[in-house]
């Protein structure tokens, strides 16, 4: 049973990559397309989710990706309320069920939602009416399907042919919700390679079984690579022994100019932000010409756009119905 | 009161008696078991025909919640659902709250036991005062007041410690029970470290946060050459290490719980909190493993861990949900389905669930031996049923195995030579 897709596999939720096929992937990225002219023209809104309330309900903080949704559902001319909850505050199950009680008697339509917990968007979308959307905008280790839609958005508009390409995905693949639903992203719409790049202390146990090659060294990890993504590194992985320091990290797996020739000359670089120049990549790199890192931003929003207005219409045939 | 229960196919492991034969019962204890007894005049019959009667259940390792956590269960009531799963006897691991480290919590646990009058409850000592790992338990004080054995529960850091706590209990000849968990290892984790943690993003516990414990205590057990008892292994690995270290003379036994012989990290699938369980549910690989070990009796005991919870604490994030299953209802049904898919001899299942628990716990329990108490599971072996939210006696509903069919069923519990249970 798949939570995210009706009986007809239109999407219902959006909570993760897994077990969503090509098509809908397809489906997201053409609905995105034709969101990205709107975002270009000088009135940027549509009246698709008119009289429609999300909440974006954000237990860890976020800047980016909390502006992007808002963004995206203004220009739907939905009606968005921000929740920021101290996480700390909920630690009990029945306290994230509360919430979500008291928002849903606010007759809302959709939850976007981001939390610490592997798995909290499931919980939520399990336990909502079922005329409510669910989006998740990052669940713990697990999950980061808009980034990764975005991401392959962005790659598309570059590299319109996933099988010819070669995707390098760098850093700490271990704790990022970015990196599986990357993976899961690229081989559903039949990427030709995807390796990712880290000391075996950032590898998680067993990746191989999601289809990816491991190496432990960033020459040979983006040797000849078409797409080249770096993942942000947190501080406090040097605190869990994990790596000795943000100096060493750099000197071996910190992206440079130099570094970038054994890579394809028209190779493009990505980073799901934000970055720490000088420990991910240097500057030079991070501004250079093959960076792709401020469109992925706005392409976001896009993206985010077609997520929400595909969600929304299928769970409002499925509330509208009896059954 | 005199009782026979007639008719019925007596399998009595610890005796080597599998044949048709009355049971004869007067007061608490079983005086008979044979074809016949001149003179006995019955105040009861229980017919048994094409039923089995074995003895009474002997559980390791029962959470009742009392003292300290009655919103979830209470003694009354888990020892009443006990009866109707044909359990007699049940060990209570010390992290009650207060916690079994003196007289006085055992003996409140045992008189609530002996009040609600559904089964024996043992509890189990803890091994360190407040199972801090610092200070040891006053160990003599807790077995003069009943408890068999003493435990720690979660992992013991310090290993200087874990052996003076090891060579003070074999002073007073108590079997230390050893939940093995490396302290750092998977500490934060809440599944198998493998495929399935890695795809829904778990932290994960490896196999070596049980292995290292294990190699750990079974260094300290020859040293010292304490009585230990490894309880609920969840790998493969594990059991070949207790395997090897029993090959050597070793004393050392094993359980497994019922849950693990039949679930593994795929039943996790979409977050399902209901297996959220500790030590986590493993690969196909363990599971094959550890059925193997009870067939080869390395493991020498197949425990409930029934561990009751309210709705709300399975209500959360798989991670943020309190780990354990209500299980004390599945633990004959699961046992019983092993025998059937694994070809474990009948009476090689019953021992596992009675004799041999006893054994470990150095009881005079799980047997129908004349003279004992008549602690009696009588069993419908054709019945089929289905595990619903309904038939479940225990306060906790908190099961995986919700809507499973089982064949064979209790039908008659008897402790201290009562009736606790009929089905009806």
């Amino acid at each position: 049973m798949n939570l995210q897709v009706d009986e007809n596999g239109r999407l219902r939720h959006f909570l993760s990559i897994d077990g969503l096929n090509r098509d809908i992937l397809t489906d997201i990225l053409d609905t995105a397309e034709s969101f990205a002219g709107v975002t270009e023209q000088s009135i940027k809104k549509v009246p698709l989710l008119r009289g429609k309330t999300i909440v974006n309900l954000f237990f860890e903080p976020s800047t980016r990706t909390r502006t992007t949704f808002e963004l995206a559902a203004k220009r739907l001319s939905a009606d968005v309320l921000n929740i920021n909850v101290n996480a700390s505050a909920t630690t009990k199950g029945e306290t994230l069920l509360d919430t979500l009680r008291n928002l849903e008697a606010m007759h809302t339509d959709m939850f976007v939602v981001r939390h610490n917990d592997s798995g909290a968007a499931h919980f939520i979308a399990a336990h909502s009416q079922p005329h409510i959307s669910v989006i998740n905008a990052g669940d713990g280790r697990h999950a980061h399907p808009t980034q990764a839609m975005l991401d392959m958005f962005t790659i598309r508009r570059h590299k319109p042919d996933f099988k010819e390409l070669s995707v390098a995905i760098v850093g700490d693949i271990l704790h990022s919700r970015v990196a599986r639903s990357q993976i899961l992203a690229l081989n559903a719409l039949g990427a030709g390679e995807i390796r990712v790049v880290a000391p075996r202390t950032l590898i998680p146990a067993e990746i191989d079984s999601l289809g990816v090659q491991v190496h432990h060294h960033l020459a040979s990890g983006i040797r000849d690579a078409d797409v080249i993504i770096m993942l942000r590194l947190q501080n406090e992985r040097m605190q869990g022994a994990l790596l000795p320091s943000a100096h060493e990290y750099f000197q071996l797996y910190g992206l440079t100019e130099e570094r970038l020739q054994v890579a394809k000359t028209d190779a493009i670089i990505m980073h799901p932000g934000p970055i720490n120049r000088g420990v991910e990549m240097d500057s030079q790199v991070a501004d250079g010409a093959r960076s792709v890192i401020l469109q992925q931003v706005s392409y976001g929003i896009a993206v985010r756009m077609a997520v929400m207005t595909m969600a929304m219409s299928n769970a409002q045939q499925a509330g509208d119905q009896p059954s | 009161m005199k009782i026979r229960i007639h008719g019925g196919r007596i399998i009595d492991p610890a005796n080597g008696i599998d044949q048709q034969l009355d049971i004869f019962i007067a007061d608490d204890n079983i005086i008979a078991v044979a074809d016949k007894l001149d003179g006995f005049d019955a105040d009861q019959e229980i017919d048994a025909h094409d039923r089995w009667v074995i003895p009474g259940l002997v559980d390791l390792s029962a959470r009742l919640r009392e003292p300290g956590q009655e919103h979830k269960a209470t003694i009354h009531s888990e020892t009443r659902a006990a009866a109707a799963a044909g359990i007699t006897t049940l060990c209570c691991p010390p992290d009650t709250q207060p916690i079994i480290d003196t007289p006085a919590v055992a003996e409140l646990i045992q008189n609530r036991a002996e009040q609600a009058g559904f089964a024996n409850v043992l509890p189990l000592a803890a091994l360190t005062q407040g199972l801090q790992g610092e200070q040891l338990s006053e160990m003599a004080a807790l077995k003069q007041a009943g408890c068999p054995a003493v435990a720690n529960v979660g992992p013991l850091a310090n290993t200087q410690v874990q052996r003076l706590a090891m060579e003070y209990a074999q002073t007073h000849k108590l079997t230390v029970f050893i939940q093995p968990l490396d302290h750092w290892l998977g500490r934060h984790g809440c599944a198998h470290e493998g495929k399935v943690s890695t795809r829904l993003g778990l932290p994960g516990i490896p196999v070596a946060a049980e292995t290292a414990a294990v190699a750990r205590d079974l260094a300290l057990i020859e040293l010292i050459g304490v009585k230990a008892h490894f309880t609920r292994l969840s790998t493969l690995r594990a059991v070949r290490m207790v395997a090897r270290a029993q090959f050597d003379g070793l004393p050392v036994t094993a359980d497994v719980c019922a849950h693990q012989l039949h679930l593994t990290e795929m039943d996790i699938c979409d977050y399902d909190s209901h297996c959220h369980v500790l030590p986590p549910l493993r690969t196909q690989r363990d599971q094959e493993g550890l059925r193997d070990g009870v067939k080869q009796n390395v493991i020498q005991a197949i425990c409930s861990d029934h561990q009751p919870h309210e709705a709300d604490a399975k209500l959360a994030p798989f991670c943020s949900t309190q780990p354990g299953i209500s299980a004390l209802e599945t633990l004959l049904p699961l046992s019983l389905r092993l025998h059937e898919e694994n070809k474990l001899p009948l009476s090689e299942t019953i021992r596992r669930l009675t004799s041999g628990p006893a054994q470990i716990l150095g009881i005079d329990a799980g047997t129908l031996s004349i003279g004992r108490q008549a602690d009696i599971c009588i069993i419908d072996p054709e019945h089929i049923w289905q595990l619903n939210e309904d038939n479940i006696r225990s306060q906790g509903k908190n099961t995986p195995f919700l809507g499973w069919e089982f064949k064979a069923r209790v039908t008659h519990t008897l402790h201290r030579g009562k009736l606790v249970y009929t089905l009806d």
